[in-house]
This record gives structure tokens, C-alpha cells and sequence, in this order.
């Protein structure tokens, strides 16, 4: 049987299908178990790239400027991501720390770099050197990397802090809440596209 | 409308890495390299192991404390329930909530569906098998959102550093409840949801 490159399965049930062309916004759904197959991609890889750019120089002032500062009968105190992170770093617990670390910061900034790596060289219509390990390390990096999560667990310590202590929302915790937005629109299947963009390149 | 062939009675699968249609006769995707298996491999044991490990862990999860508070020379401890009770007393019933659904509703979600589907697949069901395929989703989407009160406590514990005067420390209680994520998390990847269909094919 020779294979055809217009067919999918579904990941969910195994059902085969040949894929048709889907205009914006339209998505494919398994008529066996209601799992979506496949969704027209928003993005070009231009702007793909853009938004990766973006989403680099977010990470960067989420990462170097504290997300909370609080303050208590004149002494004050405040935290960045690391800093959590490394509060965790505690004795026989240090093995949370490192889950941590790894959601909250490694694998976001790896998928942040794997992406722009990868998007860079496919704007001048090139595959990146290492090109599928790169798109395979990405594919599992994605459920690990939970800045969503860490949004709503400090907007938790806010108001878990505010009933003892004065405190305030740091400059990182802007930068966090737009690079959140802007992971959740660039992590998803989207990439996968370049496999067929660049076929026949890597 | 008839129903769609499946992949398997075609001498087909899919790559999970990169969505490749291949034939059964390779072991790596001839386009990304990665490994791909006709069905995750023991996928039914992987799953209960992972399961039955977090849901041990889930005891001490639950027992121990999660943070030791020292405020202006009082300390206390608090394990993950006795904290919701504390916001719920004061009044912030919106916040006990969030955190009592993150840290108990949704592992509980977690168990349960897992092990429904495991049972059900062993025993070959074929009840409501549309229904259990959305029941697999709806873990896979709802799962890490049980991290919040890992990193609620870690920014706390980051924040609260006032030497005597006030101080916060994590406890035994946040590691076994983070483990309690992974595991859950592992044990709802490697549970693989194309058994539920399977049966339609092998009982005719």
C-alpha cells in the first residue's frame, strides 16, 4: 500500500482520513470520538516569528525584575521567578524545586529558543541545523511548560499576602502575564506546519 | 454517514511527535526520527503503576504539612486542607475555592477517570465509549493545573523572609504533592485512548 501524505489519523482513535484544505479559523473534528484533527494555522511563519521575538524579550524582563514585592513595618522584600524557585530548594524537598524550575522557567525558555531557532532559519525558507530534533524536543516540552499555572498561583499569593502585608504587583508580573498570552499562542500544533513547509529541506 | 477505517486494519499508524501517517512495518517515523509504536507500549500496566504510585503519595500529600508559618513569633503549620479552611474562615471563600479545586478536586477528577478508563478497557467495554474518549481530554487539558499550589507556596516561602520577626518555609507535604502531579501526569500520558476503540475491531 503506498502511503499518501493527504492522509491523517486521528491521534485519539486511530481513524484515518484524507485531510482537506481548511480556510482560517476552521478546524477538523473526528467524527468518531470528537477529537480535533487538525486546525488552520492563525499565523504565518513571519508572523510566528515575530511573536517568538517577542515572546524572548518578554521572558527576559519576567525573569530579571521581581513579580511581587511586599513590605512590612518599614522592612520590604521582594521575589523573582528564581528566587520561588529556589525558596523551594529546602532540604530533603530540593527534588520540587527542580519541577518547578523546570515548568515555570526551563521549559518555557527552551520552547522560546527552540522556536525561534527553528523559525529564523525557516523566515529565509531554510531548515535550522538539527532541525528534527529540535521539532521533537519541542513536541515534549509542551505539557510541561505551565506559565498559565504560575499566572494564577502568584495572583493567589497576592491576595494570599495582602490580608498580613502591604503588597505589590512587581514589573515582571506585567511582563509574565503578556508572555503567557503570547507562549499560549506560539507552543501550540502550529509548528508543525514546517514539516511540510520545508519538505524535502531537513 | 459510514463510520472511517481505522489506521490499524490499513497496516497504518500515526507518529505522535510530528502527526506522520507511516506504515506498520517501521519503528521510527521516517520523518522526524522519533519512535512510534502501533499503541503506546503497555500502555494498560504503565497506567496503573503511575495511578496506584500517585495515589499513595497522595496520602502524605494530604497529611503533611505543606508550610510552617512564623508570624511575630507564633509558629504554625499548615497542610493543603487546613489552609483552604483558613482562607474559607476569613472570609475569602472565592480563594479556598480555587485552591480546594485545584489541590483536591481536580487529582481526585484525576483517579477517578483514570481508573474508570483502565477498568473499562480492560474489561473490553463497549459502554459509552464517545463519552470516555472526552473523559481522556478533559484530564489531559485539566491536569497540571494542580501545580498552582506548588508555586503558591514557593512564592510565598520566597517572599516571607523577615528574619524573627516573620518567616515562611515549604514542608515535606509540597514534595509529595508535586510528585503527586508528575506521576498523575505520566499516568494519564502513557494511558493511551485508541484502546477504547479498539474493541470495535477485535469483537466482531
Amino acid at each position: 500500500m503506498t502511503l499518501s501524505p493527504s492522509w491523517i489519523i486521528c491521534e485519539h482513535c486511530d481513524s484515518l482520513y484524507q485531510s482537506v484544505p481548511l480556510a482560517k479559523g476552521q478546524a477538523a473534528q473526528c467524527v468518531r470520538c470528537g477529537a480535533v484533527l487538525a486546525r488552520a494555522s492563525r499565523w504565518s511563519v513571519q508572523q510566528l516569528f515575530a511573536l517568538s521575538i517577542t515572546a524572548a524579550l518578554l521572558f527576559v524582563f519576567a525573569n530579571a525584575f521581581p513579580v511581587i514585592k511586599i513590605s512590612l513595618e518599614g522592612l520590604s522584600n521582594e521575589a523573582t521567578l528564581w528566587q520561588s524557585v529556589e525558596a523551594l530548594a529546602y532540604g530533603r524537598i530540593s527534588l520540587i524545586a527542580a519541577v518547578t524550575g523546570l515548568t515555570i522557567i526551563l521549559a518555557p525558555c527552551l520552547q522560546i529558543i527552540l522556536l525561534c531557532w527553528l523559525l529564523g532559519f525557516a523566515n529565509v525558507g531554510r531548515a535550522a541545523p538539527g532541525f528534527k530534533t529540535c521539532m521533537r524536543t519541542l513536541e515534549h516540552l509542551r505539557p510541561w511548560s505551565m506559565l498559565e499555572v504560575c499566572l494564577l498561583g502568584i495572583l493567589v499569593a497576592i491576595v494570599k499576602l495582602a490580608g498580613m502585608l502591604d503588597v505589590h504587583p512587581g514589573l515582571g508580573l506585567w511582563a509574565l502575564s503578556m508572555l503567557t498570552v503570547l507562549i499560549i499562542l506560539i507552543s501550540g500544533k502550529d509548528i508543525r506546519r514546517l514539516w511540510d513547509d520545508l519538505e524535502g529541506r531537513y | 454517514m459510514s463510520a472511517p477505517p481505522y489506521a490499524r486494519d490499513l497496516q497504518l499508524m500515526l507518529c505522535h511527535t510530528c502527526g506522520q501517517v507511516c506504515s506498520q512495518s517501521v519503528h521510527h517515523c521516517p520523518r522526524c526520527d522519533g519512535a512510534v509504536h502501533r499503541r503506546k507500549p503497555n500502555s494498560l500496566t504503565r497506567t496503573w503503576a503511575f495511578l496506584l504510585a500517585s495515589l499513595i503519595f497522595y496520602v502524605p500529600a494530604n497529611l503533611l504539612p505543606v508550610m510552617y508559618t512564623n508570624m511575630f513569633g507564633s509558629g504554625s503549620e499548615n497542610t493543603i486542607l487546613s489552609g483552604v479552611y483558613e482562607f474559607w474562615s476569613h472570609g475569602s471563600w472565592d480563594i479556598a475555592l480555587l485552591i480546594f479545586i485545584a489541590s483536591v478536586v481536580v487529582p481526585c477528577i484525576k483517579f477517578f477517570v483514570l481508573a474508570t478508563l483502565l477498568i473499562s478497557c480492560q474489561r473490553r467495554s463497549h459502554w459509552a465509549m464517545r463519552e470516555r474518549a472526552r473523559l481522556y481530554r478533559f484530564i489531559e487539558v485539566i491536569g497540571y493545573w494542580s501545580m498552582l499550589d506548588v508555586i503558591v507556596v514557593a512564592l510565598v516561602a520566597a517572599l516571607v523572609q523577615f528574619r524573627a520577626l516573620s518567616s515562611i518555609e515549604p514542608r515535606m507535604g509540597i514534595l509529595f504533592f508535586g510528585l503527586v502531579v508528575v506521576l498523575t501526569m505520566w499516568a494519564a500520558m502513557s494511558f493511551d485512548p485508541r484502546l477504547i476503540w479498539d474493541v470495535e475491531v477485535e469483537d466482531v
